[in-house]
């Protein structure tokens, strides 16, 4: 069943992000990005990451896609059909890039790596399972959030602070000369 | 299960670089970016069931940046459109060597 759910989900996922870089135009490429977070959303529960799917469909699904949707709307570009392709040496390049990082990914997946993770695997799996039944799938994320990565918590919450400053800035019409 | 995620997030993170490469449009680039990140998610999330609860809280981290790095690139992309009407990257083209 598990297996099944997977290469459903894998399938949605690698389909919409094909779509994402051949949709004609922007609104589709947003709405064939969706498709993708929300079955990554599913594959992070057959990873048993609630929380994380949860925030996937909320945050990234929700909340991201709708700023990206607002600036297709805000600039109009929704009738934009022409194809904005780049042709030749750059597609040649294109297509260079994604072989080589194809290759050095699959080389490292297939490469040592992974048989000492498996060895240690079963008990790591089983431990967040018991840490998820005992404090509950959002404690299990926010019980190191606020002890070991505290710095790293408060960190993120300065980032977005001044992210909002700077979009609100960047995003803003500028003064006319003189004007202030 | 872990090996056949990597690969799914390899082929993601290769369609995001793909499109990066071949897209023009500004605000697709964006979003190939947010597919890479997605696929780096995805191999967080699948070795953390192999190596501790650490991999959830960098996912965790890393759709922080996601959501900052969306707000600032959009806002400049909008400030952008202000000055030369158009969203490709083609035609802003000053910092090009």
């Amino acid at each position: 069943m598990t297996d099944v759910l997977f290469i459903l989900f894998a399938v949605v996922a690698v389909g919409g992000g094909i779509g994402v870089v051949t949709g004609r135009s922007p609104v589709a490429s947003l709405l064939f990005m969706v498709a993708t977070l929300a079955s990554l959303a599913g594959i992070y529960v057959l990873f048993e990451a609630h929380f994380l799917a949860a925030i996937q469909v909320l945050v990234y699904a929700g909340a991201i896609m709708v700023l990206f949707l607002f600036v297709i709307m805000l600039l109009n570009l929704g009738h934009d059909y022409r194809a904005d392709l780049k042709y030749g040496s750059w597609f040649l390049l294109s297509l260079v890039v994604v072989g080589l990082t194809a290759g050095v990914l699959v080389q490292g997946l297939m490469g040592t790596g992974e048989t000492g993770l498996r060895a240690g695997g079963a008990e790591v799996a089983a431990a967040i399972d018991a840490a998820v039944v005992e404090k509950g799938a959002v404690g299990v994320i926010a019980d190191p959030l606020f002890t070991d990565w505290v710095v790293a918590f408060e960190l993120m919450g300065l980032l977005l602070l001044v992210a909002i400053v700077a979009a609100v800035v960047l995003a803003k019409p500028r003064a006319r000369q003189g004007e202030k | 299960m872990l090996t056949y995620a990597l690969l799914l997030s390899a082929a993601l993170f290769v369609i995001g670089t793909l499109g990066v490469i071949v897209r023009k449009n500004a605000i697709i680039i964006f979003l190939c970016i947010e597919l890479q990140l997605n696929a780096v998610n995805l191999a967080f999330v699948a070795l953390s069931r192999y190596t501790g609860i650490e991999g959830q809280l960098y996912v965790f981290f890393v759709m922080t940046v996601a959501a900052a790095e969306a707000a600032v690139g959009l806002a400049i992309i909008i400030s952008i459109f202000r000055h030369y009407e158009t969203v490709s990257v083609d035609k802003f083209n000053l910092l090009k060597w």
